[in-house]
């Protein structure tokens, strides 16, 4: 929900339109019902505010809450459930073990899922055979933890992992596409998952459509002169 | 009567800093626990079964709960055991903690090991980046004992490798910890490093620096191999 934050929340982020990163923050923001101002960055030409407000990373997303920069998503999905306790809550209350193993795989998503990815499109020849094999070994990791009978990663309610891997749910097409597979052959409960977090008016209205973000890889290929 | 709490166990090796940070977290909690010792080179069963996505350590066994990466590791200890808060209470401050630990396990260790393994302008660049990053975290210090204030906290533990592992690794590549984080560049970060290996909870599950220096020097080449590939 955006519109100009003038008082209440004073949320605004710092973000750009293809990011996944950023649309976890957007989601999130959406599932609380917390209004925010969405503020464009132009990465090629990087604002005053951005760089004040991320002076180490340089990055979106940046979540400003009262002028206040919070940076890293998943570390902005953490604020925003523990400053909006009222809110629907992305992590489950009082129980700490259900807590360890969202956090668990919202790190594994962190830290496989983009990287692999990118080397998936960027590279070619054995080093792409290479990326498209960790991508399979990444996805069916996925699909083994949601395991069978499960709506989402933590159960019945959708969650910090899900929100953490959702908006990849529209790269995976690109991933398909240059890695020659089917996700949905490959990791059917992974797919399903999928279809059901589209289901989400808060996913379906932050997620970019999978054919924009193949053509946003495709324009970036062109850029650095791959082929 | 109550039952008795589940038993904790924790899977570690002996020059982990990862492990190092879950261990110290127990002590500062007061959690009584069982250290296992893993051979990373022999894999047991226990530790393939309870982290089969990385298996890897550190692990915390918690009755049938299985936790892993020493970061979430010690948020769960945070908030299943009782006993002195690691994280801060309030939120911005929390997300503050996290953001800083995140920024040390994923943006420090690389330049740390080039300045020491790497030759040339390569190692140069390295060191510059150190310098740099340790400036950032030298300000987080900023009139405070520990990073977590009065007390040793989340980010105290997440940062145990400046305590103690930085100067083992330069020394046993020939570098001076002086020429990494000298004292009179980082005063705080200095005087923060001998705090924390001195805390009574901390002392008795550091590594000893004698043998962590031996397990180091006895991987110069491998060392000198893997910077080359970094």
């Amino acid at each position: 929900m955006a519109g100009a934050a003038k008082s209440g929340h004073q949320l605004q982020l710092l973000d750009f339109w293809v990011s996944p990163f950023g649309q976890r923050c957007r989601i999130a923001l959406d599932e609380k019902g917390l209004p925010y101002e969405y503020l464009e960055q132009d990465l090629a030409n990087k604002s005053e505010l951005l760089l004040r407000s991320n002076p180490v990373h340089k990055k979106i997303p940046v979540l400003l809450h009262a002028g206040r920069p919070v940076c890293e998503s998943l570390i902005i999905l953490h604020y925003l459930d523990e400053a909006f306790p009222s809110s629907a809550p992305l992590l489950p209350a009082g129980d700490a073990y259900a807590r360890a193993q969202a956090r668990f795989w919202a790190d594994y998503v962190d830290k496989k899922v983009y990287e692999c990815g990118t080397r998936l499109w960027k590279l070619k020849g054995e080093p792409q055979a290479q990326a498209v094999a960790e991508m399979l070994d990444i996805l069916r990791t996925l699909d083994g933890a949601l395991g069978d009978g499960r709506e989402f990663f933590g159960g019945a309610a959708f969650g910090l992992a899900d929100v953490a891997l959702a908006p990849f749910t529209s790269w995976f097409h690109a991933y398909e596409r240059f890695g020659g597979f089917s996700v949905e052959e490959e990791c059917p409960r992974l797919a399903a998952w999928a279809k059901r977090c589209a289901q989400r008016p808060s996913v379906a209205k932050n997620v970019t459509p999978p054919e924009k973000v193949y053509d946003f890889i495709c324009g970036l290929k062109k850029r650095f002169g791959i082929e | 009567m109550a039952s008795p709490p589940p038993p904790v166990k924790l899977l570690g090796t002996f020059a982990s800093l990862p492990v190092h940070r879950a261990e110290a977290a127990l002590r500062i909690k007061g959690v009584p626990y069982e250290l296992i010792l893993e051979d990373l080179k022999n894999k047991s069963e226990l530790l393939l079964t309870h982290n089969p996505v990385h298996k890897k350590v550190p692990v915390l066994l918690h009755g049938d709960r299985a936790v892993c990466e020493s970061l979430v590791i010690l948020e769960y200890i945070d908030e299943a055991f009782d006993g002195p808060p690691l994280l801060p209470a309030d939120p911005y401050d929390r997300a503050t903690a996290r953001f800083w630990a995140h920024f040390i396990d994923t943006k420090c260790s690389r330049p740390i090991w080039l300045s020491v393994w790497a030759e040339g302008d390569r190692q140069r660049e390295a060191l510059r980046e150190v310098k740099q990053n340790l400036a950032l975290l030298e300000a987080q210090l900023e009139g405070k004992r520990f990073f977590g204030g009065d007390s040793i906290g989340y980010l105290d533990l997440a940062a145990c490798g400046l305590a103690h592992w930085i100067g083992v690794i330069a020394e046993s590549g020939g570098v001076s910890l002086d020429t990494l984080m000298s004292d009179a560049e980082f005063p705080n970060l200095r005087r923060w490093a001998a705090e924390y290996v001195s805390d009574e909870a901390v002392r008795l599950c550091l590594p000893d620096r004698d043998r962590l220096l031996a397990y180091h020097m006895a991987n110069v080449d491998k060392n000198k191999e893997r910077a080359k590939s970094m």
